[in-house]
């Protein structure tokens, strides 16, 4: 597949962008219908944060080989929280775009937690905590080798509950992994709570400071500025690993889920869904 | 009988074979959780970018090891038996287990201390429940060689044979009892001693206590055992070949260091057993019971407690064949 210089997928406009990750949030949602077992709240918080990662000129990828050489390594490791990443991956077809109709059937590659069964996904990831040391060792060889490739890991901002989390940040920090790139999808909802109520996380950046990181809090919704900062955020030799929290809302965009506190175990009604899309519309 | 010859700690001589592939091999990757040895001190210095201390994280241990096995490195995950298991055994679960159906990876999970090795440290280093838990892991390769011999033997495979893999290893200097052409590392076992008494299958240290049984019976003019060990747990020593040496016994001492009948040994040979077809009159487990240990002592000590030394296994041996 040839390369341009904008990229495979990138999307240059600033409102093609948007339109993009409106575009994003509708499929999730229709998928959402085609299975209701999929953690839909979870799933739509980080649609702009994927938007951004394959249509904003930030990740270096190559759909007919997903496992590329010089690909950046992607790590989603919020797993049961990237359905929304499905429509994106048959979009710049990584899989079949019939491949959606099927979610959740007997057969189909896409289930209610994405495995790596699914090109795009490089890691297994429905339980959550994996994902950063995972990422770390990878980051680990590339650097053995001199290789330019960054590594993103997606994060959920419950998922940084789990110890295995924070034995990997502190390593990333020590052994300074300036390839490492997490951006965690601070939702700030768990699945019982609100996080500050279950397990408060907070203050997140002094945390990532304190263990060596670069730390930066962004709009998570903000697909443009989120984009761009990526992309400069990439290339950015600080010397240590640099996480990114991304202020979200859990269940973005409908809001019956945005305004519950258990809205992870929630699951929309077709016709919930329908008004959801009518009322927000399908173009910016 | 042979003199055996000394005394030599596995993970030494296995890293010292690992030291000389290092030559050749740069894709080998040490990775330890704050856990060395004087052999791993030379490949500190003489490979540093070949090794790196993780730190006292056994869960990251795992995932490191992990991600560098996804591109392209064979990682040894190093650390005490009972941590590189159950401490992060969710992480060789997932990322080893589960993704390794998946993605190709070479991991060897090193564990050093199997059983009471380290006798005087009590229950938390002290490491049984391996021998069922790393059976249970589909695709994982579980390997328990009873001397520093079939150590050496076993690193190339282990190195060249993609795929996950733990070898439990004793932490103590043992003899070498196996001669090189009586194993050959493919079948999963190794026949010590053919006699006309009962047939005592075994593993790791165990083995040892098996072949000194033999020994003392042998010397007072007894029948001796027949001991096979079992130096690959799973997949299951091949059926075949492991059926036919069993067939016709009407005895069989299943012996371990190990929670009896807790899914270790005894029952990997009663699932042999049934796969195989073998119908054998009379079997006997043999292993550590009574819980965990709080008792120090010599590793003999702890195992006249608990029925696991050459005394307590003669006498097994002895009332089989009444």
């Amino acid at each position: 597949m040839e390369i341009d210089d904008g990229g495979i997928g990138e999307v240059v406009s600033k409102d093609g962008l948007k339109e993009k990750a409106l575009w994003v949030w509708q499929q999730t949602l229709l998928l959402h219908k085609r299975a209701p077992e999929t953690r839909v709240a979870s799933s739509l918080s980080p649609i702009e944060i994927f938007t951004a990662l394959f249509y904003g000129g930030v990740l270096d990828f190559n759909p007919a080989l997903p496992l590329w050489p010089e690909r950046d390594r992607l790590i989603i490791s919020k797993g049961h929280g990237s359905i929304c990443l499905y429509p994106i991956l048959a979009d710049l077809g990584f899989i079949e775009r019939d491949s959606l109709l099927n979610i959740c059937r007997s057969g189909s590659l896409l289930g209610a937690i994405p495995d790596p069964v699914i090109p795009g996904y490089e890691t297994v990831n429905g339980s959550l905590g994996h994902g950063p040391g995972v990422a770390c060792g990878i980051a680990l060889a590339l650097s053995k080798r001199r290789q330019k490739q960054s590594v993103i890991v997606v994060t959920g901002d419950a998922e940084l509950h789990e110890g295995a989390v924070w034995e990997a940040v502190m390593f990333a920090g020590h052994n300074r992994l300036d390839n490492l790139v997490m951006i965690v999808d601070d939702n700030r909802c768990a699945m019982l709570d609100y996080t500050e109520k279950v397990l408060s996380v907070s203050p997140l950046l002094m945390k990532f400071e304190a263990f060596g990181w670069a730390a930066e809090e962004q709009d998570g919704h903000d697909v443009v500025s989120l984009s761009a900062r990526l992309k400069e955020l990439k290339h950015e030799g600080r010397g240590k690993p640099k996480v990114v929290i991304a202020r979200t809302v859990k269940g973005h965009g409908v809001k019956a889920l945005e305004e519950s506190s258990l809205c992870h175990i929630m699951s929309l009604k077709p016709e919930e869904i329908d008004r959801a899309i009518r009322t927000r519309g399908t173009k910016i | 009988m042979k003199e055996a010859p000394k005394p030599r700690v596995m993970r030494d001589v296995f890293l010292s074979a690992l030291y000389d592939r290092m030559a050749q091999d740069d894709k080998l990757m040490v990775l330890a959780a704050d856990f060395g040895s004087p052999v791993l001190d030379r490949i500190r210095s003489d490979y540093p970018g070949c090794f790196l201390n993780v730190g006292i994280a056994e869960q990251n241990l795992i995932n490191v090891s992990t991600g560098m096995a996804l591109e392209g490195h064979t990682v040894i995950a190093y650390a005490i038996a009972p941590f590189i298991t159950m401490r992060c055994y969710e992480q060789i679960r997932v990322n080893l287990g589960i993704l390794a159906q998946i993605r190709p990876l070479n991991v060897i999970l090193v564990g050093v201390g199997a059983g009471c090795s380290y006798s005087v440290s009590g229950p938390t280093h002290q490491c049984f429940e391996d021998l069922s838990i790393m059976r249970v892991i589909p695709g994982l390769r579980f390997f328990s060689p009873c001397d520093a011999g079939s150590v050496a033997r076993l690193l190339p495979r282990l190195i060249d044979d993609p795929g996950v893999k733990y070898v439990r290893m004793d932490a103590k200097p043992v003899t070498d009892v196996l001669s090189n052409h009586e194993n050959d590392m493919v079948s999963g076992f190794s026949v010590l001693n053919r006699g006309a008494g009962p047939t005592i299958v075994s593993t790791g240290i165990m083995t040892h206590v098996a072949m000194d049984a033999c020994s003392q019976l042998l010397n007072a003019g007894k029948i001796t055992p027949t001991v096979v060990d079992i130096y690959r747990l799973s997949p299951m020593p091949d059926l075949a070949a492991l059926g036919s040496v069993l067939a016709g016994t009407s005895v069989l001492i299943t012996l371990e260091e190990g929670f009896v009948g807790a899914g270790g040994l005894d029952a990997l040979m009663w699932q042999f057993m049934a796969r195989a077809g073998l119908k054998i009159p009379e079997v006997r487990n043999v292993g550590w019971s009574g819980g965990y240990c709080f008792d120090p002592g010599k590793r003999e000590e702890l195992l006249k407690l608990h029925g696991l030394d050459v005394d307590s296994v003669m006498e097994v041996v002895s009332q089989c064949e009444k």
